[in-house]
């Protein structure tokens, strides 16, 4: 009787408003910030966050903005990214990236506003079609319209966020659902029947995986961003997995820092901008391993001619990732981090290591590595955009350094030349490429790290799709530092128009541009301009030093083309070097049918 | 090396299909639940997947539980791409490719059947005919006067084709048809 009796007074304390309940599912799933924006249709949700100081809410200054913020927060944290955005607009200004997240695999959850139920369809104020729009660029999406539902419904959304392959869900509020009342359900652990994410690899799979490295003479290990995903454990493993095996390892653009860069079996990154001694190997190997990484064709350059002799292990949590580009021997389906731990415990069980057996791949490596395929010419007069990457490396050494990029040459030289030794502190947008992405994610890492030193390798174009967030950084003082690798042009356009549009470099470049200086001070933080390549490090020094935002306006050569790179269409062993790359052979590396292909 | 001596194509580089196309029909068990089926036809379309037949309806009410069945034409590594991509979708429970399985249990092909509707209207000898050719094909009549018939067909696609074909100029006024149904024999569930 007694207990019924409770059971009624829990139910009563159970009992509240769809936008109280938001904010309550929030923490539950143990949300402590919160990126967002507010506008009609999320007015209740955000009258319930004024009353409470559990959550931070940051405020951004466009909704595209919170959500690369939600992501620089996940990618930095493992944690999963929230963002909280009004109808209509609000939604639309989203799509960006959810799609970014869905590409690079980030747990995002974004809340949007909508309409009251009873308008929807009728095209009222601010109205679109959310979960129509969405639907595409998330994992999965729900429209609530019974505030009974609305607690679960958030649950579930994290929980899809966060498992299996993570990825973007958007949850849709009515704002009659943020106002009703209704009883709320904490989060339990019955998730829907038809979501389950395999995360234990089969063990024999994983046998004949063990079986056929130990039998390799030219082995390879190509991880990608599913190790950083699958957690810190994975990359500790890993690294276990290369030193017992003694094999070469190189990383795609989103698996830096899983294996360290100052680790002797690295080889640099793979792909279309990765190193010589990295795609040579690829190409020429017998085993490849691939670890949480998807055959994206950045990474394979011609298919027909990648790694032509080698048998393809291939470890995903994803099975329609397994044989979608490139065929695997031996499919292994999990988390990478439960598939190395059984991995690494057969090798030790199983194998002695016979690592004089590939002494002479290793010296094939290193003739390949003497190529030094990421010189580049120093000058006195101009700062060459590598050597900056390289200076701005050297005085963070030591430092608690998270990195984030925008799109183009800056972000490849970024990944030549900065050399990351833990994951989690790369943040890059590698599957949509999406410019603009680097500010606002720097924001994100510094609201989730406040002590750390935050650098955005921007580069002049990109940086003004999102610069409006520096007002963001000087509200919260989040000193993020924004290194502009400033070259006047759209790089990487310009390199391709070179490449492959007979040098009429139409529309990249920039004709004007604002002072990044003054813009800096305009926006209340520090600015700071280098020219000359002495009086770099003092600058760098500077902009580490000030506890501020900083725009660091890198004037740098604006000419200088980002090599070795894989032509349009070639194979990993056609890549085009640095000392070769004269005008005449830049002009004439793909052929008019490749021209019409790109 | 020497890139620049070797022309070839492009970073998108368009492998020639070497892979001969085939029919499959595919069994999708999904939560009935709003936009489960703009999702399944969102993937095909988003991915460039090809639908020649479709059919929905919920199948365990108590359970929340819709079938659907797509049949679609690729190469067979689409075709497994397809049922992967599908099982990604969240309230997807499980996708049996019905012609993969039936080559597994020994036999030809699924069990398919469709259902049409076919309006005929006419007058004279065309009427006469109409009604022995459906006779023929045991397709019932469902509604008549003196100037229409409909007719209620059963049977597998080309069946169905085919007494359409006939009937083209016996007076064909209107077709309705349900996309295919299809089960593989035996006792075992999909
Ligand atoms: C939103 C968006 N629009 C267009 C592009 C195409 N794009 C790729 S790189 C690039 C130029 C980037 O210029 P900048 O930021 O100055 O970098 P740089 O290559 O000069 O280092 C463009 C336009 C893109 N990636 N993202
Ligand atoms: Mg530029």
């Amino acid at each position: 009787m007694s207990n019924g009796h409770n059971d009624q007074r829990e139910m009563q304390s159970r009992e509240m408003t769809g936008a109280e309940m938001v904010v309550q599912a929030l923490k539950d799933n143990g949300v402590v910030h919160l990126f967002g924006y507010p506008g009609g249709a999320v007015l209740p949700i955000y009258d319930e966050l004024f009353q409470q100081d559990a959550i931070q809410h940051i405020l951004v200054r466009h909704e595209q903005g919170a959500g690369h913020a939600a992501e620089g927060y996940a990618r930095s944290t493992g944690k999963p990214g929230v963002m909280l955005v009004t109808s209509g607009p609000g939604a639309t200004n989203a799509v960006t990236p959810l799609q970014d997240a869905l590409m690079d695999s980030i747990p995002l959850v974004c809340l949007t506003g909508q309409v009251p139920t009873a308008l929807i369809g009728s095209d009222a104020f601010q109205e679109c079609d959310t979960v129509g729009i969405t639907r595409p660029c998330t994992k999965h999406n729900w429209l609530v319209k019974d505030v009974n539902e609305l607690a679960a419904t958030i649950h579930e959304a994290f929980h899809i966020a966060t498992t299996g392959r993570p990825g973007p869900v958007v949850v849709d509020i009515p704002k009659d659902v943020q106002f009703a009342r209704g009883i709320y359900t904490p989060p339990q652990t019955a998730p829907r029947t038809s979501y389950h994410p395999r995360v234990q690899g089969d063990l024999e799979k994983i046998k004949a995986a063990v079986e056929l490295m130990a039998t390799a003479r030219k082995p390879i290990i190509y991880s990608g961003g599913g190790v950083i995903n699958s957690g810190p454990q994975a990359s500790q493993l890993l690294r276990e997995l290369v030193e017992l095996t003694g094999f070469p390892i190189t990383s795609t653009l989103m698996g830096l820092g899983a294996y360290p860069a100052s680790g002797k079996n690295w080889l640099g990154m793979l792909g279309m901008h990765g190193t010589y001694e990295a795609n040579m190997a690829m190409h020429d190997c017998d085993v490849m391993v691939c670890i949480g990484a998807r055959f994206d064709d950045r990474i394979t350059g011609r298919l027909n001619a990648f790694s032509p002799n080698s048998k393809k292990i291939h470890i995903d949590i994803d099975p329609s990732s397994i044989n979608k580009n490139v065929r695997a021997d031996v499919p292994i389906i999990g988390d990478v981090g439960r598939v190395l731990e059984d991995m690494v415990r057969l090798w030790r069980a199983s194998v002695k290591a016979d690592k004089k057996a590939l002494h002479p791949w290793w010296e094939q490596i290193a003739r390949w590595r003497a190529r030094d395929s990421l010189a580049y010419r120093m000058n006195d007069d101009v700062i060459m955009p590598q050597y900056a990457i390289q200076r701005l490396f050297e005085a963070t050494k030591g430092k608690d350094t998270y990195i984030t990029t925008e799109v183009g040459q800056h972000q490849m030289w970024a990944a030549q030349h900065f050399h990351f030794d833990q994951p989690n502190r790369w943040m890059t947008s590698g599957g949509l490429g999406t410019m603009g992405y680097g500010l606002p994610a720097a924001l994100g890492v510094q609201i989730a790290h406040p002590d750390a030193l935050v650098i955005d390798i921007a580069g002049d174009a990109s940086v003004q799709m999102t610069i409006q967030e520096m007002s963001c950084a000087v509200q919260y003082e989040a000193p993020i530092k924004i290194f502009i690798l400033n070259n006047q042009y759209m790089g990487m356009v310009r390199q391709w128009q070179q490449l492959l549009h007979g040098n009429r470099l139409s529309h990249s470049y920039t004709e004007a541009m604002p002072d990044f200086v003054m813009l800096a001070k305009a926006y209340g933080g520090h600015g700071i301009r280098c020219e000359k390549p002495g009086d770099l490090d003092d600058a760098i020094a500077e902009m580490i030093e000030v506890k501020k935002p900083v725009i660091f306006d890198c004037r740098v050569a604006a000419l200088a083309n980002c090599f070795p790179m894989i032509p349009s269409g070639k194979a990993h062993n056609e890549m085009l070097l640095p000392d070769e790359a004269t005008d005449e052979a830049v002009a004439n590396a793909i052929d008019a049918r490749g021209r019409e292909l790109v | 090396m020497n890139a620049q001596l070797q022309p070839t194509g492009s970073a998108y580089f368009i492998a020639k299909e070497t892979e001969k196309p085939e029919t499959h029909t595919l069994s999708i068990l999904v939560d009935n639940e709003p936009g489960v089926l703009a999702r399944v036809i969102g993937l095909f379309s988003g991915r460039g997947y090809n639908i020649e037949s479709l059919t929905v309806s919920e199948t365990e009410h108590e359970k929340h539980l819709s079938r659907i069945t797509i049949v679609t034409r690729g190469t067979p590594h689409v075709l497994e791409q397809i049922k992967h991509q599908l099982e990604r979708i969240v309230p997807v429970h499980g996708v049996v490719d019905l012609t993969v399985r039936s080559k597994e249990l020994g036999q030809e092909r699924p069990l398919e059947r469709e259902l049409a509707l076919v309006k005929v209207a006419g007058k004279g000898d065309d009427r006469v005919e109409a009604l022995r050719l459906a006779d023929a094909f045991r397709a019932s009549v469902i509604d008549a006067n003196t100037e229409h018939f409909i007719f209620e067909i059963t049977g597998k696609g080309s069946k169905v084709d085919q007494f359409i074909a006939i009937m083209k100029p016996l007076g064909l006024v209107e077709i309705c048809r349900t996309g295919v149904a299809a089960m593989n024999r035996g006792p075992q569930g999909m």
